[in-house]
């Protein structure tokens, strides 16, 4: 009986230390970019280094945040992933719909392509010629870009879920004198919300994420978060401080959307791969 | 929202008669399987067709990215040069192979390992589920700016760490024989909750039945994971590997965000190499003779995904 408590016991013990050691990397990573952001520089540049939350001011995210490029960028971020995401859905819904309803195996195999295709394969055409029409730091050349990118996901997402919709829904629409595209809207549109939420917020994320293409194509006008970042990090001679709170801030909607809605995420990314 | 114009007009006239309708919209109804499709068909094509033969048609060119001086086509002269003496590009491809191999590699096992772990009833189980789902939806460059911070020489959390235990200095991204260690490691954190959430996907669509019968016929729990799980769980756990190796190949953010390639060119992946021979040193036509090299590459992979996601149906 002793035995089987302590055995019980060191099982528990086991399981918790192993639930440490994989969360440890995740839990250590925010903790210490948080840290970081809520310290003076002069708290940052110690050594040996302070692991524990001491002097903690919000002056960074004051500073960062009256730097009015800040605010900017976020915007042209906010407007770039919400312009992608709804383009997405306009032409990757009925595209969807189609591939599921049809079997159009080889069109769907053309957007796995797309999806596959590294993106710095369509860098260069794309440069050429939106320097030539001069859409170069435009929202036109990076709603475009992130189209690439989001139309896929958000394809291949709704796929399986207009897949698993029952074809007699649509039939018994027809019947009852609603065209295809009637029931489209009136019945597989609704139907497919949860992948409709599932596909916007993963194509949001990967928008807002995007780094490869505002790189190339965004200028001063169009600079996003993801490209700030990169260049306090990389060109100034930085504040560790300020370069903490802008990273803080600019992941800080994501990680919200994705407490809130964590359930539509992970049916979202692990779609397409099961089926 | 163009669909919705057609849509809204012929209704009123669909319900009238099922017998006749009015031939525009009957017309409509017929090519529908090709206007759904249309929009995204023209966006894939214009976007990503028209610059894929457009990088091709530019690979047999010299063009230095002066738009007043015109590309000069030079035959097959960037491949020769580029498959015969660019030991750059041989090592980039190199690099990217061992990136992508033993990045798959550590987050595999470890995704694997936590799915198993994650799989069972505890308390606080969609608390930490979520936290492990963190890391790969934080923007890539706040995850490169983050560990340069950790891993700064002077004033970083790990060297500190390491210094205390006693364990040798590694100078993490200056060092070029680690730098890409570093890397992966950097991605398999990012990467291996997918892995994890793959196959937790898997994990419960697992039949009961095996399990219960290898239990009733007194399997110890190492061997239901080795002689049943595992083997049950392969089809997700292979496309898994794959779509995270494709990923995996072409990462760009964080390696161009931490180090650009360096130091000197220790870290630079072939998505590195073609993006510096374009943007950096506007040898646009070698640029794009490297990108058909690299999606060659990167398409030969896919065809091998491809056919192990049709595998399990051939199977009785």
């Amino acid at each position: 009986m002793a035995t089987m408590t302590r055995r019980r016991v060191l099982r528990r013990s086991l399981l918790t230390l192993a639930f440490a050691i994989m969360l440890l990397p995740t839990l250590a990573f925010f903790y210490w970019l948080v840290l970081i952001s809520l310290r003076s520089d002069l708290i940052n540049s110690m050594y040996p280094p302070e692991f524990l939350p001491h002097g903690l001011t919000l002056d960074n995210y004051r500073t960062v945040i009256a730097q009015n490029s800040l605010i900017k960028d976020g915007f042209n971020s906010l407007v770039i992933a919400v312009g992608a995401t709804v383009f997405g859905l306009l032409i990757g819904a009925p595209a969807a719909f189609s591939i599921a309803r049809w079997r159009q195996q080889r069109f769907a195999l053309g957007i796995l392509v797309a999806r596959i295709i590294p993106a710095v394969s369509y860098l260069i055409p794309w440069f050429v010629l939106f320097s030539r029409a001069h859409l170069i730091d435009t929202y036109t050349a990076l709603i475009l870009t992130n189209l690439v990118v989001c139309l896929p996901l958000i394809t291949w997402i709704l796929i399986s879920f207009f897949e698993d919709l029952p074809p007699e829904l649509i039939e018994s629409a027809r019947l009852d004198g609603c065209t295809v595209y009637g029931a489209f809207l009136r019945i597989a549109l609704p139907l497919a919300r949860p992948g409709m939420i599932a596909a916007s917020i993963i194509s949001l994320i990967f928008a807002w994420n995007n780094f490869l293409f505002p790189v190339v194509l965004s200028g001063s006008r169009t600079s996003t978060l993801p490209l700030a970042a990169f260049k306090l990090l990389n060109f100034a001679s930085f504040s560790w401080g300020q370069l903490a709170a802008t990273a803080v801030l600019i992941t800080l909607p994501i990680v919200i959307i994705s407490l809130v809605v964590q359930r539509y995420l992970v049916s979202g990314l692990t779609v397409g791969s099961i089926k | 929202m163009t669909l919705s114009t057609p849509s809204n007009a012929s209704r009123p006239a669909a319900q009238v008669a099922g017998r006749g309708r009015p031939p525009r919209s009957a017309w409509l109804e017929r090519q529908a399987r090709w206007v759904f499709p249309a929009p995204a068909a023209i966006t894939l094509l214009v976007l990503v067709v028209f610059p894929i033969l457009y990088t091709v048609w530019m690979s047999f060119h010299s063009w230095t990215g002066q738009i007043q001086t015109p590309p000069q086509a030079i035959g097959l002269a960037n491949y020769t040069q580029a498959l015969l003496h660019d030991t750059r590009m041989w090592h980039a491809i190199w690099r990217m192979l061992i990136f992508g191999g033993l990045g798959i590699a550590f987050q595999t096992i470890l995704g694997v390992g936590m799915a198993l772990l994650f799989h069972r009833e505890f308390p606080g189980k969609s608390v930490v589920r979520t936290i492990a789902i963190l890391p790969m939806v934080t923007t890539p460059v706040v995850i490169a700016l983050t560990w340069t911070l950790i891993l700064n020489p002077t004033q970083g959390a790990i060297p500190y760490i390491f210094f205390k235990l006693g364990l040798p200095q590694v100078l993490w991204l200056a060092d070029p024989k680690i730098v890409l260690l570093t890397l992966i490691l950097v991605d398999t954190w990012e990467w291996t909750p997918l892995i994890m959430w793959i196959t937790l996907a898997g994990l419960s669509a697992l039949p009961n039945e095996p399990l219960e019968a290898a239990r009733i016929d007194g399997a110890s729990s190492w061997q239901i994971f080795w002689q049943i799980i595992l083997p049950l769980l392969r089809p997700a756990i292979m496309v898994a590997v794959l779509l995270r190796g494709i990923d995996a190949i072409k990462t760009f953010d964080i390696i161009y965000a931490m180090t650009q390639g360096g130091p000197g060119n220790a870290s630079e992946t072939m998505n590195i190499y073609v993006f510096q021979q374009a943007f950096n040193y506007q040898q646009i036509g070698y640029a794009s003779a490297l990108l058909v090299i690299f999606f060659i590459i990167v398409l030969l992979l896919a065809l091998v995904l491809i056919r192990l996601r049709r595998a399990p149906s051939w199977q009785p």
